[in-house]
């Protein structure tokens, strides 16, 4: 006899231009073909974050639509929730463009709307926040908030500044688990060809006391498919990038392991670059100098 | 001036204790923030021992405003010729409407605009900036109302937070409608009280309005603007004829029933006087220091202060207006001589405590004691040292001092000084009339008024004596 099932709630987090929102519907169109019920949550004013479960340009956003009507509470949930690959529901919170009015604001504005138009349906295995690239105000902090997400997963490179990023994030965390049960529950490294990229990731993760719980090689069929509007898992389900999908969707489908981070100081985060070569050893008084000087 | 005569039983060890048994029932951080703001009198200290304009100290009930409070609410409220837009959610627009008793004339959408005007911000506008929906608004007000002479843009907290730009929007609007549209961005969560939000009004009125029209009559010598006083229960319309018997020609009043063309055009007057200097001494500085036009601080509470401040400003004029002067006082002497017989008698010997706004709490101390009455401590909400410095020689020595006093405290020191009358808000009021104390309002009058020159003299002294000695005090057991 098959348990009650509990629907995990999950939010990804990474650097801007990481690959979140790529990861993200591959990784839901993985479960879905696994025959786990997903929705998507786009947390991003620039609503990419289901175009590819959707086959679509930009899928009509909350914030658009509480534009067009004047209020929220004029707001139906069947105006914004759509339906696209493997039945996966899809909503985008929308947003301004930069520089005018409250991003952040639109995110809980959005997400309180699904929860009192009841979004959030018990058939549900999976609930995936995909949030945007810099938690710059509260508001992008509203998906681990108040029993939402419980599990989030940081999307990273070899390179330095997604690392900085990830341990950044990491201290968020960290803020919320004590008030919460919020919990990392993994490094989801998205290659990016760099050197010894995955000893870096597993060393990080290790000191965060997290796992690298997938690498995901870098391949252009994700881009191919991408060109279609499609995930790699719906546009060549045979092709090996989509079995690394399926194989991260069923890590996270099996995952067990979520902790509180103990995110790195500066120093302790720079030594792990200068071991791996990432950062070179240089002398504290050649600090600030110019290569010529 | 000679010193206040000393209250009876009030010294200095009587007032530092009571000031010590008060702090010592708070927090250890509490009372060490606190006593900087609490002191016995010294008249001669310069500058006063008090600290000022500080942030409330957490936890503490406090009677202080915002900086949007200060802004809508003191400053721009007053002007009745100009729409004022409160730009944000709807609730700071209705509750500051028509609380302020600073009456105004004429009729309601043609001469004076007396109505709330909000742009009732809804999640769509703070998700997607409110800039589009304040030139809606304004467009549709000025459609409205176009006999209104301009518009006042008031921001609350959320057009600072989300970064929204009103000034660009106001700039548009004013070469659109070729009237003054006036940004003002006085959030409230800005300053640590409504001070600031005066602050920046007055930088509003400089940057935007000061020097944008001329008056049209012909400029005279004994053209002055009356600064700083709000028309509470109609003062303005019981100062202004004072000033225009002694031969002064009052061009404009800011901000009470105020015009704002003629507000604009006040950098032509000879003299500005200024009775409410914490809120407006801003613009008389900068009228001061860019046209060259003096100012000097006036007081029309009582006969006394008024005959001293008439005579100081017949000393900047000539001959003429110094004999009208005279002339003015001498008219009135026998109507105050009446006031005084009929209510002295009743109320000599009795004692207040007071703890109000802008400058009061100083002003009115003369108008008591005219009346027999001594005040024996006294306080602002929000002001700043400067204001300090000139409330030490209006008291008498050792009478208690308290800055941004909490209710906490302020019950304290009424219990030991157990005074005949408090004058404060309307915050204050039912506390102290439940516990058998007489109270009057001295923020709104109480809707009386007006309190300012002679005639406001006659009701402010009937008030009092209705307040103190009213039979009603009889039936109420004080616990005290």
């Amino acid at each position: 006899m098959e348990q009650s099932k509990k629907m995990r709630q999950i939010a990804i987090y990474g650097k801007g231009g990481i690959g979140k929102s790529t990861t993200t519907q591959n990784t839901v169109a993985g479960l879905a073909s696994l025959g786990k019920k997903v929705m998507i949550v786009g947390c991003d004013p620039k609503a990419d974050s289901t175009r590819l479960i959707l086959h679509a340009k930009a899928q009509e956003t909350v914030m658009d639509k509480v534009r067009e009507l004047g209020t929220v509470e004029d707001l139906e949930l069947e105006d914004v929730m759509k339906w696209g690959y493997g039945d996966v529901k899809c909503v985008e919170s929308g947003g301004p463009e930069p520089g005018v009015g409250c991003a952040g604001r639109g995110v809980i504005t959005a997400i309180n709307f699904l929860e009192e138009e009841g979004a959030y349906t018990e058939d549900l295995d999976f609930v995936f926040y995909d949030v945007l690239g810099d938690v710059v105000c509260g508001g992008f902090a509203m998906p681990i908030r108040e029993n939402k997400a419980e599990e989030i997963y940081i999307v990273v490179s070899g390179e330095m500044m997604a690392m900085y990023a990830a341990n950044n994030i990491s201290k968020g965390i960290l803020k919320y688990s004590a008030s919460g049960n919020v919990r990392l529950a993994g490094l989801i490294c998205n290659s990016r060809n760099t050197d010894c990229e995955a000893e870096l990731i597993e060393a990080l993760a290790a000191k965060l006391g997290t796992q690298m719980i997938h690498f995901v090689p870098r391949d252009n069929q994700v881009q191919r498919a991408e060109l279609r509007r499609m995930t790699v898992i719906e546009y060549s389900p045979e092709h090996k990038q989509a079995q690394e999908y399926r194989e991260l969707a069923r890590k996270i489908s099996e995952n067990k392991m979520f902790v509180v981070p103990t995110p790195l100081e500066m120093e302790e985060l720079e030594e792990l670059l200068m071991e791996f070569g990432i950062m070179e050893v240089d002398d504290e008084e050649n600090i600030g100098k110019a290569e010529n000087a | 001036m000679s010193e206040r005569k000393p209250v009876k039983g009030i010294t200095k060890e009587r007032t530092e204790k009571l000031i010590a048994d008060t702090l010592a029932e708070m927090p250890e951080k509490a009372a060490e923030k606190r006593a900087p703001h609490l002191g016995a009198n010294e008249p001669s200290a310069s500058p006063c021992a008090v600290k000022s304009n500080k942030k409330v100290v957490p936890g503490v009930m406090s009677q202080r405003g915002c900086a949007y409070a200060g802004a809508k609410g003191v400053v721009w409220g007053p002007i009745r010729d100009m729409v004022h837009v409160s730009h944000g959610p709807v609730g700071c627009g209705v509750y500051s409407w028509g609380t302020r008793r600073n009456l105004m004339q004429g009729i309601p959408g043609v001469t004076s605009f007396p109505m709330d005007f909000t742009s009732d911000f809804q999640e769509r506008d703070i998700v997607y900036g409110g800039d589009p929906k304040l030139e809606k608004l304004l467009d549709e007000a000025n459609e409205l109302f176009p006999l209104s002479k301009g518009f006042s843009v008031l921001s609350e907290c959320p057009v600072g937070l989300i970064g929204d730009d009103i000034n660009a929007v106001t700039k548009k609007k004013e070469k659109e409608f070729d009237k003054l549209v006036v940004p003002c961005n006085c959030e409230g969560f800005r300053g640590v009280s409504q001070s600031l939000g005066h602050h920046i009004s007055n930088d509003s009125i400089r940057d935007h309005i000061i020097g944008k029209f001329e008056f049209k009559e012909e400029a005279g010598p004994y053209d002055v603007a009356l600064i700083g006083d709000y028309n509470i229960g109609g003062d303005v319309w019981a100062a202004k004829p004072i000033l225009e018997e002694i031969g002064l020609n009052v061009k404009s009043v800011w901000t009470g029933d105020g015009e704002v063309e003629k507000i604009a055009a006040t950098h032509t007057v000879k003299l500005n006087l200024i009775h409410c200097y914490r809120s407006m001494n801003y613009m008389c500085k900068v009228m001061e220091e860019k046209w060259g036009i003096p100012w000097l601080e006036y007081n029309f509470f009582g006969p006394t202060k008024i005959e001293e401040s008439l005579r100081a400003i017949g000393e900047l004029f000539d001959d003429k207006i110094k004999k009208n002067v005279e002339k003015v006082i001498k008219k009135y002497k026998p109507e105050m001589k009446a006031v005084l017989d009929q209510y002295k008698p009743r109320l000599e010997g009795k004692t207040a405590m007071l703890f109000v706004g802008g400058l009061r709490p100083r002003h009115t101390v003369g108008a008591y004691e005219d009346l027999g009455i001594q005040i024996t401590g006294s306080g602002y909400e929000f002001a700043h040292q400067d204001d300090y410095d000139r409330t030490a020689p209006e008291m008498a020595k050792d009478t208690i001092i308290y800055d941004d006093v909490s209710e906490f405290e302020l019950e304290k020191f009424v219990e030991e000084f157990k005074p005949d009358l408090i004058g404060s808000g309307i915050k204050e009021k039912y506390v102290f009339q439940k516990s058998g104390i007489p109270f009057r309002q001295m923020h709104s009058w109480d809707y009386s008024g007006p309190y300012h020159g002679y005639e406001g003299f006659k009701i402010f002294a009937r008030d009092i004596d209705m307040a103190i000695n009213s039979p009603t005090w009889d039936l109420v057991k004080s616990p005290f």
